[in-house]
């Protein structure tokens, strides 16, 4: 009897670890996000790691493939004016949802879903961050259980704002009914497990560590998902986790590697992973800062744009910001700090390609003497110092960025190069959850832009940059009166580019719409608002048994995880 | 004529060893220990290699140089240059300079803070609970959560006043002596307490002596041994501490050498070819440093105490 017993637990422990093996080895998919997760609802937070979390489980009607396609996602069909989904004249547009989508806790999808969406991230008090995508929208109405119609308060030539990428996805109406308004930051519960129609379901989360998700039984595509579990796994920098991928092959991805690229390809040669690039919309740039930023202001006037009586004692000077943007050696940047994952450009716009300007491509030659040139036309003259000045106004420069080894690297470069333009720089860091942390009350955010230079990363989601464009127009200047909410951060503002912007906003042929979002790109970097220097592409880390896996430059890099398998 | 000479020396040298002063006494226990012997000698090599270093070897510890990433030893730079083409030789030279002014002017501080606040509870008993009390509150805050606070709300003032580098400097030099005082004057206290209670001092006492007088002239001789080793061991402590807050991307500009930034910046590019070097350079820097003060420290208590010296 005893021995029998023995024999019927030995079995039991045989198959159950028999069982585990299996699934830590193939059937967990672990995934590493060097910035963690913090929540799983999109509509709430501005950071990207969040809405790639979230994009595994909620869904938007339409997503940007890996060649920056529109394709379906919960719709059957992208709307056209061809099959009727967009009419003439352009003030609406029609979604048939696929019937057959459920969500996870089996009760079917419906446009009420999409409807109370847009409610929710359009109500005034909720601070969504995806408000923007429903600028113009006059309201969503449900025409049928599967049918949505968007209209629009004016002919739209963009109507893909609303509903399409995964900054934008459908809430489902029945968890967060309760969540509107003032109540949308203390529905914990709903914003950390909501409940989607994608491959996976959440199982647990815990914010700014780990976010655990089993395979989702009703997804809508048979077989798949193919991986049980997916975890990813939040903290750490950049070089620990692309560690962690290519060298010691504890995880299957890891995500936006900003690297040296001497660091990346000596990790290569463990030969556990690869590393994955693609080009999307990423360009890093020299933010100019057009206001005063003097420490002495008080926080009321200080880099606030007051309808420009508040300007830059030098950086409002054309001429010094060509200069500065004139010494600038993009190749030698790209070299060191970027390799094959970076390209100098000279504009903020860099792809997709029709939209990209060519009459700006002369900043890629660096160009000292000509710079220098300028300065002295403009009455900039050398002190003893070897320090320009005009009427007791020193070119001495703060520039500040996120604290990464590239970014520091890339601070010194050009601060040796403004050196020999005459121009002083005292260079400053700061952690990047401060920095891109768009709290309100701390000093050293972005969007204060307590300095006179600061470089970062922008994009735009998606193959149009309609929406992009409408970032430097002069209401969108982040400052006291809108909470530094605002994502013209350089304080540009000119009547001509509104006037511009409004033109497009009543521009309906295609190609002409191209001529001006190009001429509006060329403004920016004309006016030196921005000084564009590399066109960055996304990096990623992958292990050599994952399969499946496309990286995607427009979308969340997680767009088609139900897709992915592992083969040993 | 020779042998008289010879003769009065070996008289003076006879005086010496029978008369000796209380210096001479410390300075002989000093001598036999070789571990001080060695840490002097390699203090003294660092001090005067980054005091002397940049006037000798005049590259600039920040121009960058594309033409020369990441390079080996070579005769332009003898210890390589890092992945912006900085010379290494150049940046350890001026780091070093930091770091031991830092440590240097950091030790000064809370020696003088410790010691102040350490006798003047031990000697007024009035003023002993609230300024032990303050000593605990110091101690029981968290250290590096505090700098961090500190950084940020005067970073700014400091920086108009004094430039970035020298508002940066003070900052640091501060926020390091004013969270490292505690266990100076906790020790020294404790010897104020006992001393005060000898014979000598009573008798002081008795005849009149101001408090002043009897702390300057009575209690801070005799109890110096402690507060020079407090003064080794703040120097190691304030470096690491620089250390760790370059090392953490905080403190002084990114591109201003530091022994810790330079720990940073190689720390990020390990695994890399040549990169190795850009480590071990700065990390045996610091840590030759912070063990030859120790090791001074430990024998200067050894050689003043003349309980532990006569064993």
């Amino acid at each position: 009897m005893r021995r029998f017993k023995t024999i019927v637990l030995l079995t039991f422990a045989v198959v159950f670890l028999h069982s585990c093996s299996l699934d830590f080895s193939s059937k967990h998919l672990k995934l590493l996000y060097w910035q963690a997760p913090s929540m799983l609802n999109p509509f709430l937070s501005s950071g990207t790691k969040d809405m790639e979390a979230a994009s595994i489980v909620i869904e938007p009607l339409a997503r940007y493939d890996a060649n920056a396609n529109r394709i379906p996602i919960l719709a059957t069909k992208i709307p056209t004016i061809e099959n009727g989904g967009i009419p003439e004249d352009r003030r609406s547009i029609t979604w048939h949802l696929r019937e057959d989508v459920v969500w996870s806790d089996g009760t079917p999808l419906t446009a009420h879903d999409v409807v109370f969406s847009w409610q929710y991230c359009t109500h005034e008090e909720a601070g969504c961050t995806a408000k923007d995508s429903f600028r113009d929208v006059e309201q969503v109405v449900a025409v049928n259980d599967h049918t949505v119609r968007i209209d629009f308060v004016k002919p739209n030539p963009f109507p893909f704002g609303p509903f399409v990428g995964s900054i934008c996805p459908v809430l489902q109406a029945e968890q967060f009914k309760d969540c509107l308004g003032l109540r949308a930051q203390e529905c914990t519960r709903e914003n950390f497990y909501p409940i989607g129609t994608g491959p996976y379901i959440v199982d647990r989360f815990r914010a700014n560590d780990t976010v655990v998700y089993r395979a989702n039984p009703r997804y809508r595509e048979e077989d798949k998902p193919f991986f049980r579990k997916v975890v990813i796994k939040g903290g750490g920098d950049a070089p620990s986790a692309a560690r962690a991928v290519l060298q010691t092959g504890e995880f299957d991805y890891a995500w936006n590697l900003q690297i040296e690229p001497e660091v990346l390809s000596s990790m290569r040669e463990s030969g556990k992973g690869e590393v994955v690039t693609a080009f999307g919309s990423q360009v890093e740039r020299i933010m100019v800062n057009q206001t005063n930023n003097d420490a002495s202001l008080d926080s009321d006037t200080r880099s606030v744009f007051m309808d420009g009586n508040n300007p830059h004692p030098f950086l409002s000077d054309l001429s010094v910001r060509r200069a500065l943007s004139l010494a600038i050696d993009r190749q030698v940047l790209v070299d060191i700090g970027y390799g094959i994952a970076g390209e100098p450009t000279c504009n903020v716009i860099s792809l997709p390609e029709q939209y990209v300007s060519k009459i700006n491509d002369d900043c890629k030659i660096q160009d000292i003497e000509e710079a220098n040139r300028i300065l002295d036309e403009a009455g900039w003259v050398r002190g003893t110092d070897g320090i320009r000045a005009k009427d007791g106004v020193r070119l001495s420069l703060l520039y500040q960025t996120s604290t990464n080894s590239v970014r520091q690297g890339t601070q010194s470069l050009i601060k040796d190069m403004w050196q020999q333009i005459g121009v002083e720089t005292e260079l400053r860091n700061i952690d990047a959850a401060v920095f891109f942390g768009s709290d309100a009350g701390s000093p050293d955010t972005l969007q204060k832009f307590y300095a006179d230079v600061q470089m970062y990363t922008n994009s735009f989601e998606g193959n149009d940059p309609s929406n992009y464009v409408e970032g430097w127009q002069c209401e969108n200047v982040p400052g006291p009166h809108n909470q530094w909410v605002g994502v013209n951060i350089s304080r540009g503002c000119s009547e001509e580019y509104d006037m511009l912007l409004e033109t497009l906003s009543e521009t309906f042929d295609p190609a002409q719409r191209i001529v001006i979002i190009k001429q509006l790109n060329d403004m920016v970097v004309q006016n030196y608002w921005e000084i564009p220097l590399i066109h960055r592409a996304r990096v990623s880390a992958k292990s050599n048994s994952l399969k499946g896996f496309e990286l995607n430059g427009w979308d969340s890099e997680l767009w088609n995880i139900a897709d992915w398998y592992r083969e040993e | 004529m020779a042998l008289e000479k010879a003769a009065t020396a070996a008289q003076s040298i006879q005086d010496a060893r029978e008369n000796p002063s209380p210096w001479m006494i410390v300075w002989i226990a000093l001598k036999n220990h070789k571990g001080a012997l060695v840490g002097a000698g390699v203090f003294t090599f660092i001090v005067l290699v980054v005091l002397i270093g940049p006037f000798i070897y005049t590259v600039d510890p920040i121009l960058t140089d594309s033409s020369a990433l990441s390079q080996g030893i070579s005769w332009n730079h003898p210890l390589g240059t890092d992945n912006l083409g900085r010379d290494m030789l150049a940046r350890m030279l001026s780091g070093g300079r930091i770091a031991l002014a830092v440590g240097f002017a950091a030790m000064l501080l809370s020696l003088f803070v410790g010691t102040a606040i350490g006798v003047i509870a031990g000697y007024y008993k009035r003023l002993d609970g609230p300024l032990m009390r303050l000593t605990d509150l110091f101690l029981a805050l968290p250290l590096l959560p505090l700098l961090l606070v500190i950084i940020m709300l005067f970073r700014e003032t400091l920086r108009s006043a004094f430039g970035p580098e020298m508002g940066i400097f003070f900052l640091i030099v501060f926020v390091i002596g004013i969270t490292s005082w505690m266990q100076t004057a906790r020790i020294v206290r404790g010897e104020t307490l006992a001393l005060k209670e000898r014979e000598f001092v009573l008798a002081a006492t008795s005849m009149g002596t101001s408090g002043w007088h009897i702390i300057t002239s009575h209690i801070l001789p005799n109890i110096l041994s402690p507060i020079m080793v407090s003064a080794t061991l703040g120097i190691a402590n304030a470096i690491i501490t620089e250390s760790t807050l370059s090392f953490l991307g905080l403190g002084f500009p990114p591109d201003f050498p530091t022994w810790g930034r330079l720990l940073f910046d190689g720390a990020s590019q390990i695994g890399t070819e040549g990169s190795t070097a850009r480590v071990i350079w700065p990390g045996l820097a610091i840590s030759l440093t912070v063990l030859s003060v120790n090791y001074i420290g430990d024998a200067l208590r050894d050689a003043i105490d003349p309980r532990v010296r006569n064993k």
